[in-house]
């Protein structure tokens, strides 16, 4: 073997190491560079971001008093410009309450229930999702920053388990198709990474907005597996590890999507 | 609700082609979709779109089923004069919206 082929066959085992783990940073990739130009396009204009209608119902909800309280969001949180700011980007986040992670949505829900005394909103109802589009909204452009402790370690470790594996009749793991095969493509649609960097976000497919749990129950529906509930702690912990790898990534709400 | 965003260029020259964007909220449900027990969806779409320019009509869209939810209509116009471009969404169900926007032409 000359010494050309063996430095081949030496940089092609590392690519196959490199194929079989987790993304390296350097590597990583929002769904927004595999994505067509004319998608975002859409996206980078808030002029045709069709998630901007949301984001618009969202500002007012956030001003508009609910509940026995007869508060509106606005009242103790003032401008969410300013007060949201980089809010979303460290969500799933830890509640001592509950002693475990929540997600923007159930957020929003427990300070409805308790500050505002209203009943909680469905998931992805258009109202909930109004709100957590506003309130991410307010994190575009800025990095994706999930800090990590004693306290969140557990459900980390949890979620990361669940997307290495193997689920469903197909018998396949997050980490196959988003880690080992996101150059690929899946029915002629490329293969994302799985960086949850834009939403709620607005799909195509859908004709409208939704959230990261949507997704997540849409990718298990794909490989035949039992879908968890809205609101679940698998889907949290999942997305709480999804968030985490993508750190230091910027936020896009609301992302277009195809 | 229903709320639509459109985006006019603030001023322009007098003879210059400005582009014009408009998004409408709407589920534009085509009246072909059944329910899980069978029932017909009944149609629910934005049947017309008008802007008209210091009253004169400048653009109309007629639109049918298949046409995604939320539309995005994007034309251009010429920057004639001075004044406002009024935009209206009508579609089943008494759905109607209008919209404004002022421009002004040097």
């Amino acid at each position: 073997m000359s010494l050309r082929t063996a430095l081949l066959f030496a940089a092609s085992l590392l690519c196959a190491r490199a194929g079989a783990g987790e993304i390296p940073p350097s590597e990583r990739r929002s769904g927004y560079d595999l994505m067509s130009r004319e998608t975002r396009a859409m996206q980078d204009d808030d002029a045709t971001n069709p998630g901007m209608l949301w984001v618009l119902d969202g500002e007012t909800l956030w001003n508009r008093k609910a509940g026995a309280a007869d508060r509106a969001c606005s009242d103790c949180h003032g401008d969410a410009r300013e007060s949201m700011k980089a809010v979303a980007a460290r969500y799933p986040a830890f509640d001592a309450a509950l002693g475990r992670p929540v997600n923007l949505e159930q957020r929003i829900n427990m300070c409805r229930s308790k500050r505002q005394k209203a009943p909680p909103l469905a998931f992805e109802s258009r109202e909930l999702l109004a709100l957590a589009a506003y309130v991410a909204r307010q994190s575009r452009g800025l990095p994706i920053n999930i800090t990590i402790d004693a306290r969140t370690r557990p459900f980390l470790e949890a979620g990361r388990e669940a997307f290495f594996r193997r689920q469903g009749q197909l018998n396949l793991a997050c980490a196959q198709c988003h880690d080992d095969h996101w150059s690929g493509k899946l029915a002629g649609s490329p293969i994302t990474q799985a960086h949850p960097t834009g939403y709620p976000l607005y799909r195509l497919e859908w004709q409208g907005l939704g959230s990261l749990e949507r997704r997540l129950r849409g990718c298990l529906t794909g490989v035949r597996a039992e879908s968890y509930p809205y609101g679940a702690p698998e889907l949290v912990n999942l997305e709480l590890y999804l968030m985490w790898r993508a750190n230091g990534m910027r936020m896009e709400t609301p992302a277009v999507r195809p | 609700m229903a709320r639509a965003v459109v985006t006019v260029p603030a001023r322009a020259t007098r003879g210059e082609i400005v582009e014009v964007k408009t998004l409408a909220q709407h589920p534009m449900e085509t009246g072909f979709r059944r329910t899980q027990t069978g029932e017909l969806i009944p149609r629910d779409i934005i049947r017309r779109f008008t802007c008209t320019y210091n009253g004169t009509e400048v653009y109309r869209v007629e639109l049918h089923p298949a046409m995604s939810a939320n539309p995005l209509i994007a034309f251009s116009t010429i920057a004639a004069e001075t004044g406002t471009l009024a935009f209206q969404w009508v579609g089943d169900n008494g759905y109607s919206v209008t919209e404004t926007a002022s421009i002004s032409v040097e």
